[in-house]
């Protein structure tokens, strides 16, 4: 029994006890690391990756992979800042905009993966193109917002305990992720999720509604990076090119410290929130360091991915040559049978 | 205690996939209350039968009725809800999920929308309960045992109120005891009046559980039986398809094997087994002989084949090649000794379509000379020429890509292939399934051709008739287990179904 319940929270267990073993590391390290507000900064300078990285969670889990996130966010953040800034749109119109445009975007991706049957990554790469280039088209200069309610929101603090606060990004942020939660474990939609991630095939045999539940989970994900890239607008008060090159490995990637595997059907997307926050903890010990360059960071979560796909791997290696020690006392009763 | 009422009745149903009639005009009948065995050899569209009923593939003609109202299910969804569940040979649940959840996955009772998981946990123990299993649902499946995550799959069938229910292979992964737990379940649910269709390879279960049998061969009905009244000699002779009451007393093909010369000993085993797919075995293997295995579907034929060409180390027993100790851990061990095997399944283990047939020809030769060691691009060509022609290949030429190629002619390139390594021993694993009957003839002359020549031959096949044409000695294995060896005075269609049949 005890063993049982190892295999099954030991990633996220792994990956939460990471955590604050790095922060521990910085609080003995470095004077002024262990602080309310360093902790909470984590959450502020990684709002947005919480949200995609939940989206991207959802589409792990159903076995499917979607690169476009970075570049949704930036588009997101350009059309935002044009549409304020040169067409002097109602900045609670252009928010609606932006996630029905994410809505439509994600819906389409997962249209052509599942009625096309193409690989998502090719699908999602077009995507990550175009929405890429598209930024390019609107504008190839920085656009900076300067509407009125976007930096209040921006500059808005919400104070917690004496003198730490949060942003507004940072609520959003959890919002998102509470209802990625419920969706995921408490209803019918989210078990068929992973229904379909554990083995697709079984899935349809059982009268799951596959096709559905795959375009809905690009939609939602689609929804997702349109809402973080909302929040990252709110962050950088600008829109840029450049912005969030390379962002959808940031959000594979802390799903994947989360517990989440990239073969589908496994995980937690809390996990995926401590993910994203070791990633933010291992920044900020670097910054703390003073000398080091910030590409470290990279370094240091390619090492902890290793890691993590190591320990699932040893997880299901583990499993499997436990059934075989199963069935081979089950051949000592005479009753032999393999599969010609 | 069957009564007449037919629960589903299947009139004339005809399947064709390309190339291949896998059903016609095939007839069925399930009563209420029976359970009723599947019979046939691979192939016989025992498969394809299932698939229709349930609505996995589309059949081309015929008719199903189910209680006497013609039903055609397009989805396993459909189908399920009219009342035929099924239960796969591979269990066909996610091991992700928790047996709860997979007991009630896209059916759980919900409130508001958010899923009611005690509702779930308690009635799911509930149903299992009932089967007198006793587990804890809320653990993932694949925590549980095969035998385990099968009984789930089967009380998952029976709680959509089933009328006919179909366990496709259900007990290949199970152990005596939990076989017997299966029956206990479907002798009851027999009682309660359902309709089990059960396939099987297993003779003695057919007739530990079956009320009636019906048995297919070639997509074609053969015939519906009671289980009592059908002898289990009988039963196999069907399935193979050789009438004994007409054979037994002929004689042996004339042009069987001369040699005499065969006695030198090529290969031995000695207590040689694999864990989990064949148990210790001896064996010999003479020079020049054609050696058959027999044995229904999954007796081992292939796995024995696969220990003795290193794919499955052995790991018992000893190993010896020209009475000298070996180690074959490897394929490339093997193909180091002069051995080749022609694997059972062409397309995914034998030709590499998008090369041509001089490259294909080429593979075998080249991986036993070591990456290093080229082969001149006109001694590759000689090579093919001399095969294409020595095996009769019909191809436009060298160059074409193999997968042009008809089947017969592919198993051809691979039987070249093989045979351009000059191998001692060349194992063939159904080297003539679904080749015409003319190309079926030819590889059966170069086989024995090939072992007048001194070359030793391991033969398996599932056709009786082959097999003692080709064979000298033929080794018969049941369930894993070598269990008889056949001497060419002996070797008789009735002696060799026997030994099949588990008969003495």
């Amino acid at each position: 029994m005890k063993k049982l319940f190892n295999s099954k929270f030991l990633s996220l267990y792994i990956t939460i006890f990471l955590f604050f073993v790095l922060f521990s590391i910085g609080s003995v390290l470095y004077t002024g690391f262990f602080s309310l507000q360093t902790f909470l900064n984590l959450f502020i300078d990684n709002a947005f990756l919480i949200i995609s990285a939940s989206g991207m969670t959802m589409v792990l889990l159903i076995g499917g992979i979607d690169i476009s996130v970075g570049s949704v966010i930036a588009l997101t953040c350009m059309l935002s800042a044009y549409l304020l800034e040169l067409k002097g749109f109602n900045p609670v119109l252009v928010m609606v905009l932006m996630i029905l445009m994410g809505a439509g975007f994600g819906l389409i991706q997962g249209c052509l993966i599942h009625f096309f049957k193409i690989q998502p990554f090719i699908v999602t790469l077009a995507g990550l193109f175009f929405a890429r280039g598209m930024t390019a088209v609107i504008s190839t200069d920085t656009i900076n917002i300067k509407n009125k309610l976007y930096t209040d929101i921006s500059n808005y603090r919400i104070y917690l305990y004496d003198k730490s606060f949060i942003s507004i990004g940072v609520v959003i942020a959890l919002i998102v992720i509470s209802i990625t939660i419920y969706i995921a474990h408490y209803t019918r939609f989210g078990r068929s999720v992973y229904a379909i991630g554990g083995n697709e095939q079984s899935a349809r045999l059982m009268g799951l509604p596959v096709g559905r539940t795959k375009v809905l989970v690009y939609t939602y994900s689609g929804v997702c990076y349109a809402i973080a890239g909302i929040v990252f607008s709110f962050y950088m008060l600008s829109g840029y090119t450049l912005h969030q090159q390379g962002g959808e490995m940031d959000a594979i990637a802390s799903a994947v410290i989360g517990g989440t595997s990239l073969t589908g059907g496994v995980g937690y997307v809390f996990g995926t929130l401590f993910g994203v926050l070791i990633q933010g903890v291992i920044q900020t010990l670097i910054m703390f360091q003073g000398t080091l360059s910030s590409w470290w960071t990279r370094i240091a979560v390619a090492l902890l991915l290793c890691m993590f796909i190591m320990i699932q791997r040893l997880l299901t290696i583990r499993k499997d040559t436990g059934r075989k020690a199963k069935f081979n006392t089950g051949k000592k009763a005479k009753q032999l049978k393999v599969k010609a | 205690m069957a009564n007449n009422e037919a629960v589903l009745k299947m009139n004339g149903v005809s399947k064709t996939f390309p190339g291949v009639k896998a059903l016609k005009s095939v007839d069925f009948k399930l009563r209420a209350g029976e359970i009723h065995a599947l019979m046939g050899e691979n192939g016989a569209g025992k498969s394809t039968l299932i698939k229709v009923l349930t609505g996995v593939e589309e059949l081309d003609s015929g008719e199903i009725y189910l209680s006497g109202e013609k039903i055609l299910a397009k989805s396993t969804q459909q189908a399920q809800e009219l009342g035929i569940s099924t239960v796969y040979q591979e269990v066909n649940l996610c091991p992700n999920l928790t047996v709860a959840e997979n007991f009630y996955i896209g059916r759980e009772p919900t409130r508001y929308g958010k899923i009611n998981w005690k509702e779930i946990n308690r009635s799911a123990e509930q149903a299992l309960a009932k089967l007198d299993l006793k587990i804890d649902v809320k653990q993932k499946l694949e925590n549980y045992s095969v035998a385990i995550q099968q009984m789930v799959a089967i009380a998952r069938a029976i709680d959509y109120k089933a009328r006919v229910l179909i366990l496709d292979e259900p007990t290949s992964s199970l152990d005596k005891n939990e076989v017997e737990k299966l029956f206990i379940i479907m002798k009851k649910l027999r009682s309660e009046g359902m309709g089990i269709i059960f396939v099987t390879h297993f003779l003695d279960q057919v007739y530990e559980v079956s009320d009636r049998i019906t048995v297919l061969r070639n997509g074609e009905l053969v015939g519906e039986y009671e289980a009592e009244s059908l002898p289990k000699i009988q039963l196999v002779a069907k399935m193979i398809g050789k009438d004994l009451d007409i054979l037994s007393n002929l004689k042996k093909d004339a042009n069987k094997e001369q040699n005499t010369n065969a006695n030198d000993t090529f290969m031995s085993f000695n207590g040689v087994g694999h864990t989990g797919t064949i148990e210790p075995f001896d064996l010999e293997i003479r020079k020049g002989e054609v050696l058959g295995l027999a044995g229904l579907l999954g007796s081992g034929r292939s796995e024995l084949a696969r220990v003795i060409f290193g794919i499955d180390k052995a790991d018992s027993g000893e190993i010896r090649v020209n009475d000298e100790r070996a180690n074959i851990a490897s394929p490339i061990d093997a193909i180091k000794r002069g051995i080749a095997l022609c694997p059972e399944n062409r397309k995914t283990e034998g030709i590499i379509g998008e090369l041509s047939v001089r490259e294909n020809i080429i593979l075998a030769l080249q991986a036993r000379n070591g990456i290093g060691k080229t082969i001149s691009r006109k001694e590759q060509e000689r090579i093919a020429d001399e095969y294409i022609k020595l095996l009769n290949i019909k191809t436009s030429g060298k160059e074409q890509l193999v997968k042009n190629l008809s089947g017969g002619n592919q198993q051809k390139v691979i039987l070249a292939r093989w045979l351009a390594t000059n191998p001692d021993l060349l194992i063939l694993d159904e080297p003539t399934r679904g080749i015409d009957v003319g190309t079926k003839t030819e590889i059966q002359k170069l086989i024995i051709q090939f072992a007048e020549r001194g070359m030793s031959v391991v033969f398996i096949s599932s056709e009786m008739d082959e097999s003692l044409r080709c064979c000298s000695r033929m080794a018969i294995l049941r369930d894993g287990r070598k269990v008889a060896e056949i001497c060419e005075d002996e070797l008789t269609d009735r002696n060799v179904m026997k030994s099949i049949a588990g008969e003495d």
